[in-house]
Parts: structure tokens; sequence; C-alpha cells
């Protein structure tokens, strides 16, 4: 066999803290060769993202400590000096990030930021660097190269940011590149026209893969070797296929049981709770589905017609009106006791402004909610506060949604207090019951919210709107920023409140998989309208709209038997739904496809 | 952009009559009395009333400002009472001299600050760090006064290096203005440069956190080329932000340099003016200094939207 491209040998790096070198990856070993993709995963803390940072050896040398070797083309990297790991940088190995938005200097044009690299590796003249900085645009599939050369960051879309990313970082042809994270705040028909891009530049060029990623299914889909890593320690690692169906360590076996994995649900009616995972055996215990039947002839408890949500677009001297986003566009959907409704879509496609209309955190422009039979629009002040004890929201970042100067067992006890449910003494029990209740321990109740871990804040955040005893609860991609056990503990309390209290849940999520996993019926969303509405089974079973087709299609599934898979989805960018002043919106038509089951016909 | 800059004087005007309001009422509510001190030992009540009627000290006070804000906007801003020039002439005499002490003392705050912030963001927490700190911290704490004159007994009476005082114009002797001015620009730069220093050092340090930041390092761009490069391009723009709000700040403190220095600028006028209820001067440099302050900032609105292509693109 050949010398691999990348060699790392017990690589273990430390970081400098109050008490002392601490370790975060300890005794990293693994080859990468020509042609080859290796993905590192784990969840978060895990050690991943420090160890490609390693690689590149892109962390404060004043504050961290690597050893071990790196070992690219049998050059042993850690032994550079600063100046010559510069030479490296960017040449032999490049490195693309997972932040789009974030990751492009916002002062310079995208071509400039392509041909610096030329210019520093290849002793390029301006004139050369341009125009092999517009040739990889095209590569990279950017359309409009020549012009889109002079443009800024900010008038690109994250998609295609990424693009740009990745032709900067293969403008000095890497012998390796590592991706870390490349395609996690994409879309997921992004993700896979991204993750398509990367297979074929590979192929044309031969080179070497890094990719860290806590995505199993991107992992199935991409990567020939697979590392697992967990706490720190590489848990595991072996041919993708031989982790997928044989894992040898527990921690392997318990990460991919706790994968949502679309089409998971076939044949299943009801919502299913994820299986318990033992992490330390990797044992799996099934957990029975959520029973409690769903009474579709009671009247629904929140009914929501033609609901519009339009933000004006002001322009000119004297900021006159000119247009305006059009979020929410004749939404209508009914919610029942008891019944979890899924409204998916992708970014823009204005589910979050959905829930957040429906809770009057935003102001709708027309149509009608009612909640109890009461119209929503129509409440006062006063009476809206009232009627917020009824429908709750919880977001879906469990850092920034709690205040960072109350104690856990304040910001649970604020609501009850603030709607005169409880007080003193009698509003901390409760709040402690409320916590025991979401699986917290009450004796937490006095720490501050940074002393918890992401999932334990966002269940504080649920026990925070339990106290109300709401009706309904909003919850605004309430999962998406947890790790998959957590994500998978999480989703299952949620189906447990529901067993128990009949709450009904409008869950806003662009996770298809879990979406799957725990909805009742689902409501599919693109440019501020439901393309399509029904029953679980059959949207996902039997999809009817185009859209519906292609997001299901771009899901990356954990069957590593797809990593042949090509999705050649054309090079597209999500539309906005901007309309000019005076724009009357079409009235739509729906056409039943199955009992409930409703599609967008025109 | 014509639209930004139409938008941005339409603005400016509200807030100069608001200005121009504020300091003429409040004025009249000061104790003191202008025909007083322009009579000196003349105490004849018949010839201070003449002297008060003549002036239109009798009447309306709305009347004796709309008078004055019709003037101002010919570009009249009256005669003062004590020397009986035109207040335009005045200040046309008095404000390059401050604008030379401000400008030369925004120079060396510049100078010094910017540079030190950014060296101190890059070696954050380190002995590099701590002195920058140490050093503006200690700028910021000695107070002008007493630095402008320990430095006249230094550098003029002991080592007599340089003028104590005075004031000549850089279009007469360009080498003597610049010896008669640096000691009072660099007293005035002090406070300002240890300013500059903090806020650059935390503009940068948040900049240098960024994932674009982590880009240019992992292109294998050289350490000062992603300093500043792409660092600093993009640090700079809250310091424009602040060093238009600083000239407020510069203007308070030329008052009392001028008055160590005794250099013939503004800020002397002003404190002349106000001890003898000149009104019409008083006035006349308040909505001047109002009016510069306002420029400024406009100017450095347009030079944020110009470096920033965010912003450019609403231009």
């Amino acid at each position: 066999m050949t010398e691999p491209v990348l060699s790392v040998r017990n690589l273990t790096t430390s970081f400098r803290t109050e008490a002392g070198w601490k370790s975060v990856v300890r005794n990293m070993g693994f080859d990468i060769h020509a042609g080859e993709t290796v993905a590192v995963v784990g969840e978060s803390g895990s050690g991943k993202s420090v160890t490609s940072l390693s690689v590149m050896r892109l962390l404060d040398p004043h504050a961290s400590r690597i050893e071990g070797e790196v070992i690219l083309n049998g050059r042993n990297l850690l032994g550079l000096s600063e100046r010559g790991m510069q030479d490296v940088r960017g040449n032999e190995i490049a490195m693309i990030f997972q932040e789009p938005m974030t990751s492009l200097n916002p002062a310079y044009t995208v071509g400039r930021q392509i041909a610096e690299v030329l210019i520093r590796h290849k002793e390029m003249s301006k004139d050369e660097a341009r125009r092999a900085a517009i040739a990889m645009m095209e590569r990279v599939r950017i359309p409009n190269a020549d012009r889109r050369f002079d443009q800024y960051p900010h008038e690109f879309s994250g998609g295609m940011r990424q693009r740009v990313m990745i032709a900067m970082a293969l403008a000095a042809r890497p012998k390796l590149l590592i991706a870390d994270e490349p395609t996690t705040a994409l879309d997921v028909t992004i993700q896979g026209q991204i993750l398509d891009l990367i297979k074929e530049l590979q192929q044309e060029e031969g080179m070497a893969v890094l990719f860290i990623t806590h995505d199993m299914g991107v992992v199935a889909e991409i990567a020939d070797r697979t590392v697992v890593m967990f706490r720190g320690d590489q848990a595991e690692t072996g041919t993708t296929e031989k982790i997928f169906r044989d894992a040898a360590h527990p921690y392997s076996r318990a990460l991919l049981a706790a994968v949502p994995a679309l089409g998971a649900m076939e044949g299943a009616d009801k919502p299913l709770r994820f299986p318990r995972v033992d992490m330390a055996s990797g044992a799996i215990s099934p957990l029975p589905p959520q029973a409690r039947p769903v009474d579709y002839a009671a009247a629904p408890l929140l009914s929501v017609k033609n609901l519009a949500t339009r933000f004006d677009v002001k322009s000119g001297l004297l900021n006159r009106t000119t247009g305006a986003v059009h979020a929410v566009e004749g939404v209508s959907f009914d919610l029942w006791a008891g019944e979890t409704l899924s409204l998916v879509g992708e970014s823009g496609c204005g589910k979050s402004t959905t829930g957040r209309s429906i809770m009057r955190l935003v102001e709708p422009r027309g149509g009608e909610i009612s909640l109890q039979s009461r119209d929503v629009l129509k409440l006062s002040g006063s009476e809206m506060q009232a009627m917020r004890r009824d429908i709750q929201m919880i977001f879906q970042d469990p850092f920034s949604s709690l205040n960072p100067r109350m104690t856990v067992g304040q910001a649970v006890a604020e609501p009850l207090i603030k709607h005169g449910i409880a007080k003193g003494q009698a509003a901390r029990a409760r709040a402690a019951e409320l916590l025991d209740q979401v699986g917290l321990n009450s004796a937490m109740m006095d720490r501050y919210p940074h002393e918890f871990s992401g999932g334990q804040r966002q269940r504080v955040a649920i026990a925070r709107v339990l106290g109300l005893e709401p009706k309904v609860i909003v919850a605004d991609e309430s999962v998406s920023a947890l790790d998959v056990s957590i994500k998978a503990q999480v989703c299952n309390l949620l189906m447990d409140l529901q067993e128990r209290l009949g709450i009904a849940f409008l869950f806003i999520s662009h996770d298809m998989a879990v979406v799957e996993r725990i909805s009742h019926r689902v409501a599919v969303m693109y440019l501020g309208e439901i393309v399509e509405i029904g029953p679980r089974a059959q949207v996902f079973g039997n999809p009817q709209h185009d859209y519906t087709k292609k997001l299901i299609a771009a899901v990356p599934v954990p069957d590593p038997d797809r990593r042949a898979l090509r999705r050649n989805t054309p090079v597209d960018e999500l539309k906005s739904p901007v309309r000019p002043l005076g724009f009357v919106p079409p009235v739509r038509s729906y056409r039943e496809a199955g009992p409930g089951h409703f599609v967008m016909s025109a | 952009m014509h639209i930004f800059l139409a938008k941005r004087l339409l603005v400016a005007i509200p807030t100069l009559l608001l200005v121009s309001v504020f300091v003429f009422f409040l004025q009249k509510l000061l104790p003191g009395d202008p025909v007083l001190a322009l009579a000196g030992e003349e105490r004849d009540p018949a010839t201070l009333e003449a002297i008060r009627e003549q002036l239109g000290f009798n009447d309306p006070l709305i009347v004796q400002y709309l008078r004055w804000i019709g003037a101002a906007l010919t570009g009249d801003l009256g005669t003062s009472l004590r020397t009986g020039q035109p207040v335009l002439e005045l200040i046309g005499q008095k404000l390059p001299v401050t604008l030379q002490l401000a400008t030369m003392a925004l120079g060396i705050a510049f100078l010094f600050g910017v540079p030190a912030g950014i060296y101190a963001a890059v070696r954050k927490r380190r002995a590099g760090d701590y002195t920058a700190n140490f050093i503006a911290l200690t700028l910021l704490s000695v107070p002008n006064f007493w630095l402008g004159i320990m430095l006249i007994l230094l550098v003029s009476v002991n080592l007599n290096w340089l003028p104590a005082s005075g004031y000549v114009s850089p279009l007469e002797n360009f080498a003597l203005s610049m010896k008669t001015m640096i000691m009072p620009a660099l007293v005035l730069a002090t406070g300002l440069a240890a300013t500059l220093l903090r806020h650059t050092r935390s503009s940068m340090m948040g900049v240098l956190k960024s994932d674009y930041i982590r880009t240019a390092r992992a292109k294998g761009l050289a350490g000062r080329n992603v300093v500043l490069g792409h660092a600093f391009r993009n640090a700079v723009l809250p310091i424009i932000t602040l060093t238009a709000l600083l000239f407020g700040e510069l203007l308070a403190g030329a008052v009392l340099t001028e008055q160590i220095f005794t250099i013939p600028g503004f800020g002397k006028l002003i404190v002349d003016a106000v001890f003898t209820r000149d009104y019409a001067v008083v006035q006349g440099v308040v909505l001047c200094t109002a009016a510069g302050f306002i420029l400024l900032n406009i100017i450095a609105d347009v030079l944020y939207v110009l470096l920033n292509p965010r912003l450019r693109a609403q231009l």
C-alpha cells in the first residue's frame, strides 16, 4: 500500500487552565490516503474540532500544547516553525469551516479572498490570480463567476458562501482537505449539493479528505473510514461499513442507535419514542410509542385560517414602503389536543414566523387565529397576557433563552408568580416539582444556567413553560441545537408530557428525521405557504408535492450502502418571498390526496 | 450616496435649531447683566436703560430669539458687545488656532493609541498587553492641567527647549508654529490616546476571535497580514465613530489647555465671553461648535458606510 498523505500518531492536545494543563484530545491515531475520505464523528465536546485544528496548528500556541506526531507526506508538522507551518496551511492542507456566514471577511470581495491564496502560495501576479480564481469559482459551480468575483460575502447565500470557501480551500490544490462540519449550518437541499461537490472535486483531484461531523447520515454518505470520538478519546476506528454494521465500542453503537433515521417509521402509526441506550454497555432497549389517542371528532384546540404576516421593505429618501417580505401567506391548519403537528421547511420558509404570529410576538397582517374558540387577534394587551398561559413557546437556543443572572429555580418560578398562580415558598416548591418532572434534580434549583449543559437548559426551559399548564406549546427548533443522544432524550420527554398531560405541540423544525419520529401530522412550508399537509405516514410515505419529495430525498440517511449516491440536484438557491408593493397573493387551491392529506395544486 | 447624505443633512437642521434654542434661553437664565459689564463705571439708570433699549434687550425673549436666529440664517451672528467686532470675524480668527491644536492632538493620539491598541490585542493577557494597559490607565488618570504645568516647568523653564506659551500661525512660520504647539497638543492628546488604545484593543480582540480570522490563518497568511490586512480593516469601523464623538471631548479639553498655554484660541474666546456676558459671542461659538460636531459625525457616518460593504449597498 502507498504511503498515507496524513498520518496522525499519539496526538494529544491540552489546554492551559487555571488548574494546569488539561488534555482534551488523547492518543489519536489514524491515516488518510490519497483519494480517501476519513470521517471523525462525535458529539459536542468530544474533541473532533480540536483534532482538526491541531493538525493545522491553528490553536493559540500560548494556551495549548500539541504532542505526538502529525506526519504529512513524511514530514512531521509539529516540528515545523510557525513560518514553515504558514507555507503548509492553505497550500498543502486546506480547511473549510462550519459557518459559511461568518467565515469570510466581510470587508473584502470574495474574489480577492480566493486570489489571496494563489498570490501567497503560488507567486501569481494579481491578474493571473484573478483568472485562476474565476476558473476555480466556475469549478465549484458559482454562476456568473466573472461578475461575482467582485461581490462581497453578504451578497451570497449560505450555500454559495460555502462554495466560495471550497474554491478558496482548493485554489492551491492541497493534498489534504479538512472539512469541519461544512454542511451543518446549511439547509438540507443545499447540504446535498455541497456534499456532491466535495465528492466530485475529490475524485478529480485525488486529494485526501478529513471530514469532521456529528451527523451519522453524512458520514454514511461520504466516508470510506470513520473515527469515532468519545470525550477526547478515540473510541473506535474502522471502515464506515464496519462501524455501521458491527461496531465494537459500546459508544459507537449507542451513538448510532440514537440517530433519528428517515424512513425508520415506515409501518408505524403513532409517534415513537427513541430507544433507551446505555452509554456504557451500548445496550439498546426500545420504548413504547406515545399511545394517547387524538380525538379528531372534537373541535380543534387551535385553528389558524389564512394567516398572513408581512414585513415592509422600505427605501428611498422618505423611507417609503416599496415592497414586502411575504413571510407567511395564506397559512391554514388545525391543531387538536394531544396532537403534534410539525411545520417543516428550509430557512426563510416562514415556519418560525408562523409560530411567532400565533403567539402574536409578531403581528399578523391578516387571517384568523382561534384558540379554544377565542379570537386571538382581537384580544387586548392584558387579555393576550392571560391567553399566553394557554399557549407557550420553547426556543431553539438553550444558551441564550435563559437569563444568566437568574437561578434556574427563579427562572421556573417566574411565570408562576407573574401569572399569579403561586408565590413565595409555594412557587418555589412548585418549581422544584416541575424540575423533577422534566428529569432534573430539584436540588440544583439554586444554580445558574451556565452550570448546566445544553440539554439540561432545554429541560429548564420546558419546566418553565409547564408551570402554566399550557394547552399548546410552540416548540421552535427546540431540539435542533442538541447532540443526538440529548436530542433523543428531550424528544422522549416531550412525548412523555404529551401522553401524560395531553399537550398539543406545534413542532417547528428543519430536521425531517426527528419530525417523522414524533409527529401525528406534518405541514411542509415553502416560501411562506403550506404546500402539503397531512398525516405523518402519508406525507413521508406518499409525498405528493415536488418540494416535499425534494426535501425528503435530500436528507442523508445513516446507511453506508448509499455512499456512491450522487443526488445531481441542480445548483440553485433558496428563493426569497420579497414582493413588490400592491402584490396580490394568488388564491391557492388544494386537492385531497388521501384522508386529511392536502396538496397545493395551484 | 446622495440620498444618504441628504437624509443626514436634513436631520442636522432640527438638531441645530434645538441647540440654538437651548443656548439662547439658557443663557438668559444665567445671573449677570451684559449691560452692566459693558457700562463699566457708568451707573446712571437712564443711560443703562438707553443702552438696553438700543440693544433690543427690552423686547420679549421670543422676539430677541427670532431676530438673532433670523440674522444667523443669513450668516450674521451679531457683534461682540465687548470688542464691537462681528462675531463671525472673531470666530474666523480663533477657529484656525483651535483647529490646529485639535488636529495635532488627534494626530498624536492616533499615532500612539491605535498601534498600541493593536499590539495589546495581539499580546492579549501577556506582558505587552499589561504594559500598554498600565500606561493607558496612567495617562487617563493624570489631569491635563497638571501635566501641562509640569511639562512647562520641565521642558520650557528648566531645559529651555520649547516656548512655554504663545501662538504662531503655521502659514507664517511652520517650524516655529509646530514648536509652540507640540507641547499643548501632546497634553491634549494623552487622554485621547489612552481612550483610543482601550477601544482599539477591545475592538481588535473581538475581531481576532472571529471565524474569518481563523480562515485567513488557515490560508497560510503571515501573522502581520492577518492582523493588519484582515483584522484591523474590520476593527477600525467602531473607532471611526468613537473618534467623531471624542471630538466633543477634545474641544472641552482645548478650553483648558489653551488657558494653561495662553493660546488665543476658541477656548479662550468662549471663556472670556462667558465672563463678560458677551451673549452674541457665546451663542455664535456654541452654534459653530455644534455645527462642527454634527458635520464631523456626518463625515464619520459616511466613512463608516464607505468602509463597510454591507452598508454601501444601501447608498
